[in-house]
C-alpha cells in the first residue's frame, strides 16, 4: 500500500486536476522549482503557460487570478508565505470573493488560494508564522484546513472544482504526515463536511488541522479517564455546524482546540454557537493562542509558550469532564 | 475571427457620446433628487474617452471599468435602461442592484466589473488578457483607470505582468487632471507614461476631448493586441466638467478655480464632434437620444426595488448555508 506524504498529497491533486481539465493552472513564486514541493514536475508535464513563475508581486498575480478566472479559467496560487495573503487581502476578500455579489451573480470566481505551510516555522521569525484562517473565516471567504494527506487531496480537489474562491491552509506540522492509502480510492471531499477522527461519548474536542493529531494523542492518554470525541470541522468556513451539533448531541460538552487568535477567533465563534443553539450540559472551554497573533519564531521556547499545547487540552478536557 | 468593426461614422461617434452626456446629466439631476442613493461620479466631459476607445472594439472584447463608469458601459452596448435602473437600485438594473452606480458589471456587453479600488481593477484585465489569449482567437481586454491609478503598486505590478507576458491588453489611463481632489502635477513624479515605456509597453499621450484621436489610438492599440504583439498604454488627455463627485454639489470643495473649468468646457468633446456632422444629423440624434433617456428613467423609476429578503443571494456561486445575524430562537 503507498505511504503518501501530506505534500505528496498536494502534489498529486494539482497534476490530476491539470491533467483532467485544461482550464487549471498554478502561479506563484518559485513554483518551477517546487520550493514548497507542490508542484514537482508540473512544470515537465504542463510547461510554463500552466506553470506560471511569477515575480515578486503579489497584488498583481493575485489580482490577475481572479481576471483569469472571470475568463473562464480555474487558477490555483501558491504564497509561499502566510502573511502574503494579508497583503493581498484587498484582492482575495475585496474583489474576488465580492465579485459573484456585486455583479447580481453574473461572475464566478474559480480561484484556490494555496498556503502550502501555515503556523508555526521555527526559526523563520515572527512574520512568517501567521496561521490565518480565522481572517478569511471572517470574512466570509471558503476556508479549507485538511488534517491528514487524504483530507488533503480530497479537500484540494473540491476547492479548485469550487466556483468561488477558496483558500486551502496546509499546517506546516503537518506536512511531513504520512498515511497509507490505496490511490484508486482517493477521492474528493466536500467543502463544509467535518469528520470524527475518534467516537467518544463524554467530551467533544474540536480540534483544527495539525492540532487533530495532538487532540488523538490527548484522546488516547485520558483513554482510563474520560471517554473524547474528535471532531475537525476540516472546513472552517462554511463550518460544519450540523456535524457538531450531532456531537453534542451525545456528549454535551465541548473543548475547542484551536491555533489562532483567542479574541473574535474560531474558538470564540464555536463556543458561542454552541451556547446558543446546541445541547451542552457543562460550561465549554476554548485552548488558542494568546490574544494577539504572537509567535517570535526565532527562539523555541518562546514559540511553544505561545502554542496551544497538549497538555493544556488534557487540562481543559478534565475540566470540562468534572463540571 | 470575428470582423473588425469598421471606422465609427461620425454620426455614430456623436450619438454615443450625446447618450453619455444626456444620461450623465439625468443621473445628476437623480442623485441630487435623492433617486440615486449613492450618488453618482459624472463622467461628463471625458465622453470622447468611452465613445472612441469602445468604437475600437468588438462585442467580444472584454473591458474593466472604475467608479466613473457609465460611459464605459454605454459606449460598449449596455441598455441605458437598465443601467439606469442599476444606478436606482433596482432588479432590473445590470447587475439586478447589487452594484449601484460604483461596480457596475454587464457581462452580456463585454463589462466584466468596475474596481472600486484605484487602479486594482489593472491586474484582473491582465489575468482576462492572458485567458482570452490562452482560448485562441483574438479578443482583447481593456482597463480603465484614472491619473490616481498610476501611484498604485498593484498598477505597477500588472504592468509589468503584461509586459512578460504579452498580454493583449491596452491600458487607457483617463487623465483628467485630478485624484479626487489631488491635482496630478503633485501626485506624479516623473511622467505618467514613462511608467509604462519602463516596462518596455508602448505608450502615447492622446488629446482625450477629440473622438477621432481616441479612435485612432485605441484601433491601433487594439491591432497590436491582436496581432499577439502585447499590451499598450495610452494616456489620453482630458477633464471632467463635474465634481468627483455628486457630494461635491453638497461640500463645495475649493481644488480648481474657474478659469481653468471654462478653458476646458471651451473644448466640450460633445459640440465639438457635433460641428463635424450635418446639422440635421444632429438634430435627429439629439431627438433620438433624448427619448431613449427619457424611456431609460421611467424604465428605471418603473422598475421593482431589491426585496430585502433575498439581500444574501448571490454572495457565492456554489451556494452555502448562511446564519442570519440573529440566532434561530
Amino acid at each position: 500500500m503507498p505511504n503518501m506524504s501530506y505534500t505528496k498529497a498536494l502534489n498529486r491533486a494539482l497534476g490530476e486536476e491539470m491533467g483532467s481539465d485544461p482550464l487549471v493552472l498554478v502561479l506563484g513564486e518559485d513554483i518551477n522549482l517546487a520550493l514548497n514541493n507542490v508542484t514537482t514536475g508540473l512544470l515537465d508535464l504542463f510547461g510554463p503557460e500552466r506553470v506560471l513563475e511569477t515575480p515578486l508581486s503579489e497584488q498583481g498575480f493575485t489580482g490577475f487570478a481572479t481576471g483569469a478566472a472571470l475568463a473562464g479559467m480555474r487558477p490555483v496560487v501558491e504564497y509561499q508565505i502566510p502573511f502574503l495573503t494579508l497583503l493581498v487581502l484587498e484582492q482575495i476578500y475585496n474583489q474576488a470573493n465580492r465579485y459573484s455579489l456585486i455583479t447580481g451573480g453574473q461572475a464566478r470566481v474559480p480561484v484556490t488560494y494555496l498556503l502550502p505551510a501555515t503556523g508555526w516555522r521555527p526559526g523563520w521569525g515572527a512574520q512568517h508564522s501567521d496561521q490565518p484562517y480565522g481572517i478569511f473565516a471572517h470574512t466570509g471567504v471558503k476556508t479549507v484546513l485538511p488534517a491528514t494527506p487524504s483530507d488533503a487531496y480530497g479537500l484540494f480537489l473540491s476547492a479548485i472544482r469550487d466556483d468561488d474562491p477558496v483558500v486551502l491552509l496546509a499546517p506546516l506540522p503537518a506536512l511531513g504526515l504520512r498515511e497509507n492509502v490505496v490511490y484508486a480510492e482517493l477521492a474528493p471531499i466536500p467543502l463544509g463536511v467535518g469528520r470524527v477522527h475518534r467516537v467518544g461519548d463524554d467530551v467533544t474536542v474540536v480540534a483544527t488541522g495539525h492540532l487533530v493529531h495532538d487532540a488523538l494523542a490527548v484522546a488516547e492518554q485520558l483513554t482510563d479517564e474520560v471517554s473524547v470525541e474528535v471532531f475537525d470541522p476540516r472546513t472552517i468556513y462554511p463550518f460544519d455546524w450540523a456535524g457538531l451539533a450531532a456531537s453534542l448531541e451525545k456528549t454535551g460538552r465541548l473543548v475547542v482546540f484551536d491555533d489562532t487568535t483567542r479574541f473574535c477567533g474560531l474558538g470564540a465563534e464555536i463556543l458561542a454557537t454552541a451556547v446558543e443553539q446546541m445541547r451542552l450540559v457543562a460550561p465549554p472551554r476554548r485552548v488558542t493562542r494568546p490574544d494577539s497573533a504572537v509567535v517570535i519564531g526565532c527562539e523555541r521556547a518562546l514559540d511553544l509558550a505561545v502554542q496551544p499545547s497538549r497538555e493544556q487540552l488534557a487540562s481543559a478536557i478534565e475540566t470540562v469532564a468534572k463540571s | 475571427m470575428v470582423a473588425e468593426p469598421p471606422r465609427p461614422d461620425p454620426v455614430a461617434l456623436y450619438r454615443t457620446m450625446r447618450l453619455i452626456r444626456r444620461f450623465e446629466e439625468r443621473a445628476v439631476e437623480l442623485a441630487r433628487s435623492g433617486e440615486i442613493g449613492s450618488g453618482v461620479h459624472a463622467c461628463i466631459g471625458q465622453e470622447a474617452v468611452a465613445a472612441g476607445v469602445c468604437a475600437a472594439l468588438r462585442p467580444d472584447d472584454i473591458i474593466l471599468s472604475n467608479h466613473r463608469g457609465h460611459g464605459h458601459l454605454l459606449a460598449k452596448g449596455s441598455e441605458p435602461g437598465r443601467l439606469m435602473a442599476e444606478l436606482t437600485g433596482r432588479v432590473t438594473g445590470v447587475s439586478r442592484g447589487r452594484s449601484g452606480s460604483f461596480h457596475p458589471a454587464d457581462f452580456g456587453a463585454g463589462v466584466y466589473g468596475a474596481s472600486g479600488t484605484v487602479g486594482h481593477g489593472a491586474a484582473i484585465a491582465t489575468g482576462i488578457a492572458f485567458a482570452l489569449a490562452r482560448q485562441g482567437g483574438d479578443r482583447v481586454a481593456v482597463s480603465f483607470f484614472g491619473d490616481g491609478a498610476v501611484n498604485q503598486g498593484a498598477m505597477l505590478e500588472s504592468l509589468n505582468l503584461a509586459s512578460l507576458w504579452r498580454v493583449p491588453a491596452v491600458f487607457v489611463c483617463e487623465n483628467n487632471l485630478y485624484a479626487t481632489t489631488l491635482p496630478v502635477r503633485t501626485a506624479v513624479a516623473g511622467s505618467i507614461v514613462a511608467r509604462a515605456q519602463a516596462f518596455d509597453i508602448p505608450s502615447s499621450t492622446v488629446d482625450g476631448m477629440d473622438p477621432d484621436a481616441v479612435y485612432d489610438a485605441a484601433a491601433a492599440a487594439v491591432a497590436r493586441a491582436r496581432a499577439g504583439d502585447g499590451p499598450t498604454f495610452l494616456e489620453l488627455l482630458t477633464y471632467r466638467f463635474e465634481g468627483h463627485h455628486t457630494f461635491e454639489y453638497r461640500t463645495q470643495p475649493q481644488y480648481r478655480d474657474q478659469e481653468e473649468i471654462d478653458r476646458w468646457r471651451d473644448r466640450d468633446p460633445v459640440p465639438r464632434q457635433a460641428e463635424r456632422i450635418p446639422a440635421q444629423a444632429r438634430g435627429l440624434v439629439d431627438e433620438e437620444v433624448e427619448a431613449l433617456v427619457e424611456e431609460a428613467v421611467r424604465f428605471a423609476l418603473d422598475s421593482p426595488r431589491p426585496d430585502p429578503v433575498d439581500v444574501l443571494d448571490y454572495l457565492y456561486a456554489n451556494r452555502i448555508p448562511l446564519r442570519a445575524g440573529v440566532a434561530d430562537a
